[in-house]
């Protein structure tokens, strides 16, 4: 598929709904959409919006790992009907590293799952390491290393089976603001060297400015997007950013665009707006 | 463990000066060292080997089959909620029955051989392997389990990847308690009725009031399940470190 600008869509959403199942005796839940959007081949796209907006529901749809209940979402051409395409890789918020295994048996645990030859394994897992500075720790356990480490032990496991999606569900979300700058400038590495498609769901406002190509901005339960803003920066960049002079004027443009919904999302009424 | 092996040390030489002062009676207990001397002397002659060996077989049986129906029974009632349910409250006051009610049911089931005394070991040790299980399958983390949906892993190979080696350190403690409770269950019915097996010689020596004999027995269990019981725990101290457990 090809979009505007003779951009080449790599992840196509059109009209996507997700309902949840109330409990007993409560009406079923609307959580997400109609949504549409068009993902450019090789873009880094964030999206943020207040808490309980459904961003991770949209990532899990996109993911394959649960199902629309309206509409379609397409990878590659192909539609995604709740399962994970290959090609995808994701990390999640949460660690999810194997604490029974060495930082290299984790990196190496999605080759191994798929059969590859011992010496593509070594040679992908060692430039997966390399690539995050994780080398000196290959066989460290995660429990041995900081939630940032874990985390970039988290990214190479998806990295070494290089995705051409890669989806990140508030990967940072539980780690210090200068890891989060420092883990940020590493994505903006990885995105380059790797030229995949990001998808990235954050609650950071200033971290999806100074991270993104474009920055979705999502309303209140059920989430819509509000608009997708273009930041405009350059390929070459990283946290630094956060001095151009448009970087202000970005976060401010979407905060502007959130504050509302953040207060609706806590249940404030007009009067406090 | 200095500290450990000091605390250990003084309380056999404590027992050791009792004994030879008389305060404790030769006819109540014989010092630690000719424990020592009995046991070593027991094994030489050779006749305890049959003992030892229907007694280790019995409880190696009664571990291997306790842990392998325990995890796997543990697994099938994670896996269905409703059953959980009704399980729950049985596996909560099981330790109150008293197994050994059911002793000459299953030798009129099983037999005067060595079943019963396997059965009964079964039935103390296999709960113990299942609540632990248990314990482990509800603390898998659950974006492991999205993470095997995520590398497409089918439910076997989230079970044996994922899921088993995740819930291990709550499966060793089930283990743990199974070698434990497994060694009460053959010893005791060794004690009761038996023919051979460290029980019987136990109970022999006892009705014979052959105190180096008895005390011998006492000292190579003691020595046995420790033995065990530290192999096993430093295999779960290690995998609790790995896990950052500890």
């Amino acid at each position: 598929m090809s979009g505007s600008e003779g951009r080449q869509a790599h992840v196509v959403l059109r009209g996507v709904t997700r309902f949840y199942d109330g409990a007993a005796d409560t009406p079923r839940v609307h959580a997400l959409g109609p949504l549409d959007l068009d993902l450019w081949r090789g873009q880094l796209f964030s999206v943020v919006g207040p808490s309980g907006c459904g961003k991770s529901t949209l990532l899990e749809l996109i993911a394959g790992l649960s199902r629309a209940t309206e509409g379609e979402i397409f990878f590659e051409g192909r539609s995604i009907k709740g399962q994970v395409p290959d090609g995808i890789g994701l990390v999640f918020q949460e660690d999810a590293s194997l604490p029974w295994l060495t930082v290299w048996d984790n990196v190496a645990f999605g080759l191994r799952r798929r059969g590859a030859p011992a010496g593509e394994i070594r040679r992908r897992v060692d430039d997966a390491l390399r690539l995050m500075g994780l080398r000196d720790f290959a066989t460290a356990y995660p429990a041995q290393l900081s939630g940032g480490m874990r985390q970039r032990v988290c990214i190479a496991r998806t990295l070494v089976l290089q995705p051409r999606l890669i989806l990140l569900d508030e990967p940072f979300g539980a780690l210090d603001q200068q890891t989060r700058l420092l883990m940020g400038d590493e994505v903006l590495r990885v995105w380059r060297e790797t030229g995949a498609t990001i998808f990235l769901i954050t609650h950071a406002i200033d971290e999806a400015t100074m991270l993104s190509d474009r920055v979705g901005v999502m309303s209140a339960r059920p989430g819509r997007f509000l608009e997708v803003v273009e930041t405009g920066w350059p390929r070459d960049r990283d946290s630094r950013i956060a001095g151009h002079g448009d970087f202000g004027k970005l976060t401010a443009h979407i905060w502007s665009l959130l504050r509302e919904e953040s207060l609706k999302a806590l249940g404030y009424g007009p009067a406090f707006q | 463990m200095v500290l450990r092996a000091a605390v250990l040390g003084g309380g056999v030489l404590l027992l050791e000066i009792l004994c030879r002062l008389g305060v404790i009676p030769r006819f109540t207990m014989i010092p630690p060292s000719a424990m020592a001397v009995g046991l070593v002397a027991l094994l030489r002659t050779g006749s305890l080997n049959r003992d030892l060996f229907a007694t280790f077989t019995a409880v190696a049986t009664a571990v291997g089959s306790s842990v392998v129906v325990g995890v796997l029974a543990g697994m099938v009632v994670h896996a269905v909620p409703r059953v959980r349910r009704v399980l729950d409250p049985l596996f909560a006051t099981y330790y109150a029955i008293p197994i050994w009610a059911f002793y000459p049911l299953f030798i009129v089931l099983f037999g005067l051989n060595e079943i019963p005394k396997i059965v009964i070991a079964f039935l103390y040790s296999v709960v113990a392997v299942i609540v632990n299980t248990l314990n482990g399958l509800d603390r898998v983390p659950r974006v492991l389990l999205k993470m095997a949906r995520a590398y497409r892993m089918g439910p076997l190979a989230t079970g044996t990847t994922v899921v088993l080696p995740s819930a291990a350190p709550f499966i060793i403690t089930g283990v743990k308690l199974a070698i434990a409770y497994s060694l009460i269950g053959v010893i005791s019915s060794e004690f009761i009725l038996a023919s051979r097996g460290v029980g019987y010689r136990l109970s022999f020596a006892y009705l014979g009031f052959d105190n180096v004999t008895l005390y011998a027995l006492i000292l190579l269990l003691l020595v046995c399940v420790t033995t065990i019981n530290q192999v096993v725990y430093a295999w779960e101290q290690t995998l609790l470190r790995r896990w950052g457990r500890r």
